[in-house]
């Protein structure tokens, strides 16, 4: 590090940082979904990377809608993407609820077998549609280019845009479980189904919205994902263990834990990524947080329940 | 004497049978029948069948899934391939090369002398030796890391998956000390022996194919014996086997360990048959083909994994060859029913459809195994005096 000055290294640390922070919007999106999804309800959804693709394949269509019939729209397209990536993401979710997870409630390992068949479905059903060719839809223009508060810092406005979009997302999702009476519901299920079903819950309602609900914020993840990178049909796939490691580092059912450890996670990442190879980055990141986790097992936020 | 070997080793009378007729495939089926290519492809998907005996032990019985056995398998096939490319890089002929005398991939990435690493290898006895310590070895870290401290079920799923990643990852990083993404290829002889000739193909593949049916034996003889019966015990009930004063996490260790060792002979098998080791066979996809060999032949089932892991690779040959887009569909699709229709597998079909029709369970004595909420299916326990079929599979 000897060959960079004080101000260059303040500068990589503030880009590097940056690159780490749209980074940390997407896993944090996708781990919110799968939070809540594994969280709340114990169910492993390995399909999660493919709901994603999903979002950002809707958002890929409503993109390439815009510009063929309504091209006087093309600046505004991007809000209603995010919009229908969360609807059709969250409609395969519930139907997937209905079809393949509510039989599997009880045999927890079984779960995560059948959303990875239901993920190599996914993945050559994209391949089928939109070739397996990487696709990007036609970002607006307001999206593009960056923000120089100083002459050697570069931050990109997408990123800065799906760090506002994760906010909003985040605060949402904070509402809905710990504020509303559905997330009260959501809550009550998770702690012991029986009594919520005998206080008049209607627990298999909650269980397919709840699902539906974590799609749904995959596919937000998705849309999120279009701004920084380009999809193919395995672009889930690569997510989804990072994820996973995202909300069992963070501890299952806390919220703020999996802030905490997607933004940990996604800036030790990037940074390091700067000073040694990215797979050494990677390497270093995994093993760190996995022998954090042999220290800590409940993850760094657990909720304190007696088992 | 030869009963205890009957009871034990083979699983009674009908175990014997199982054991005899998959004998009777694939050391005389198989070779009469195939050609030598062919036979060298069911050779291939043997060794993955390494895996899926290693996968019963652990998830069937033991009830722990790991999605990392591919880390296990590549392990011991690294080591074998290590050993094959050293003795394929002799001094002549890599003469061409700027330092000769070590593998090329090394040379191409500007490495000036064999990584300490590599040293041992260069013996026979060590190689051989690694192949069944070292896996043994990293499982026992990991199992101490994870039971010890009570990591379980979904948890250790996950961890074991992302260890896959990390083992890819490094591999394909540091391509001058492993042969990156490529893998090791190139392999040649075996102490002097050509592994490349059809004579030597042959061999290796009966070799393989004897191992397989010796790991299941031994498999068996665990399953039977009283940690057998623990491992149950545990997948069921932890906390009671745990409360009669059994240190549970000891059991756990030694079965995950177990299973890495078996799923390293397959892999220093599959490098002996195919001739090179590469990343693509230890990353996350394979490992979690592996688990569907198992959950396809049935989790509980030492033989039928063998029949699964050679039906799910029949399969995905015969589909990749004339309808590559149909075979994910296909193969994804066959999971989800397996799952959700059939948890034990062929091997569960089979008890439960065709060993009724032979109204066997009339005549046999019939274990009657403790049953959980979920254990329905009454009837498939009470065809076979082997423990194949115990507790469906449910895990309430």
């Amino acid at each position: 590090m000897g060959d960079f000055t004080f101000q260059e290294l303040t500068s990589i640390f503030a880009m590097q940082g940056f690159v780490g922070i749209s980074l940390f919007s997407v896993l944090l999106l996708m781990a919110l979904g799968l939070a809540i999804i594994f969280g709340q309800m114990g169910v492993i959804n390995m399909a999660h990377g493919e709901f994603m693709a999903l979002g950002a394949y809707t958002t890929y269509m409503l993109s390439m809608f815009t510009r063929t019939h309504y091209p006087e729209l093309m600046p505004y397209y991007f809000f209603f993407a995010i919009i229908a990536s969360f609807l059709v993401a969250g409609l395969v979710g519930y139907l997937t609820e209905f079809a393949l997870i509510r039989h599997l409630y009880k045999r927890p390992l079984d779960t995560l077998l059948a959303t990875w068949g239901l993920s190599l479905i996914m993945q050559q059903s994209f391949r089928t549609f939109f070739g397996s060719r990487e696709v990007s839809p036609t970002l607006p223009d307001w999206l593009m280019g960056s923000w120089m508060p100083t002459d050697t810092i570069f931050i990109p406005i997408n990123g800065m845009f799906i760090l506002g979009l994760t906010t909003v997302v985040t605060f949402a999702v904070y509402y809905l479980m710990y504020r509303s009476s559905w997330g009260l519901n959501v809550r009550a299920t998770t702690q012991n189904r029986v009594m919520s079903g005998a206080v008049g819950i209607n627990t298999k309602q909650v269980d397919r919205l709840t699902f539906a609900l974590g799609c749904g914020i995959a596919g937000i993840a998705g849309a999120a994902f279009t701004t920084i990178a380009s999809t193919g049909p395995t672009s889930g796939s690569l997510y989804i263990v990072d994820t996973f490691m995202v909300v069992v580092f963070g501890g299952a059912a806390s919220l703020f834990g999996t802030i905490a450890s997607a933004f940990t996670i996604a800036q030790a990442q990037s940074i390091l990524e700067f000073f040694i190879s990215s797979s050494m980055a990677k390497v270093l990141t995994l093993l760190t947080l996995i022998i954090i986790l042999m220290i800590r097992p409940e993850g760094l936020f657990a909720s304190k329940v007696r088992k | 004497m030869m009963n205890f070997f009957i009871e034990r080793f083979l699983g009674g009378k009908q175990g014997a049978v199982a054991i005899a007729l998959l004998a009777l495939l694939i050391l005389v089926i198989f070779p009469l029948a195939l050609d030598l290519f062919r036979l060298n492809l069911v050779g291939k998907y043997l060794t993955f069948a390494f895996a899926a005996v290693g996968l019963v032990l652990l998830w069937g019985y033991g009830g722990i899934l790991s999605l990392g056995q591919g880390v296990f398998f590549g392990l011991g096939g690294y080591a074998m391939a290590m050993f094959l490319k050293l003795e394929a890089s002799d001094p002549q002929s890599t003469a061409i090369q700027t330092t000769p005398g070590i593998p090329d991939f090394m040379d191409w990435n500007r490495l000036y002398e064999l990584p300490w690493f590599w040293v041992p290898f260069e013996s026979f006895a060590f190689t051989l030796l690694a192949i069944l310590v070292l896996p043994a070895l990293f499982a026992y870290i990991i199992g101490v890391a994870m039971f010890k401290r009570r990591v379980g079920g979904v948890y250790f799923a996950i961890i074991t998956q992302v260890i896959a990643v990390i083992l890819t990852v490094l591999i394909v990083g540091q391509q001058g000390f492993t042969g990156g993404i490529n893998g090791i290829t190139d392999l040649r002889t075996l102490n002097g022996w050509d592994i490349r000739t059809d004579s030597a193909k042959y061999i290796l593949y009966f070799i393989n194919a004897l191992l397989l049916l010796a790991v299941i034996m031994i498999s068996r003889f665990v399953l039977t014996s009283k940690l057998g019966r623990l491992l149950l015990a545990m997948k069921d009930k932890e906390d009671r086997v745990r409360f009669s004063g059994y240190d549970v996490s000891n059991f756990k260790i030694f079965i995950f360990c177990l299973s890495a060792v078996i799923s390293a002979i397959g892999g220093a098998m599959f490098t002996l048959q195919v001739g090179f080791m590469s990343p693509s066979l230890l990353g996350v996809v394979p490992s979690i083909e592996m688990v569907i060999f198992a959950a396809v032949g049935g989790r509980m089932s030492l033989i039928g994994v063998v029949y699964g892991t050679l039906l799910i690779n029949f399969g995905k040959t015969g589909f990749s060859e004339t309808f590559p887009e149909l075979w994910l569909f296909f193969m994804g699709g066959l999971f989800i029913a397996v799952v959700m229709f059939f948890p034990n597998g062929l091997a569960g079909i089979y008890n439960k459809y065709v060993s009724k029709l032979a109204f066997l369970q009339r005549y046999l004595p019939a274990i009657k195994l403790p049953k959980s909420k979920a254990d329905t299916q009454s009837n498939a326990s009470s065809s076979a005096s082997t423990s194949d079929n115990a507790a469906e599979g449910a895990k309430s």
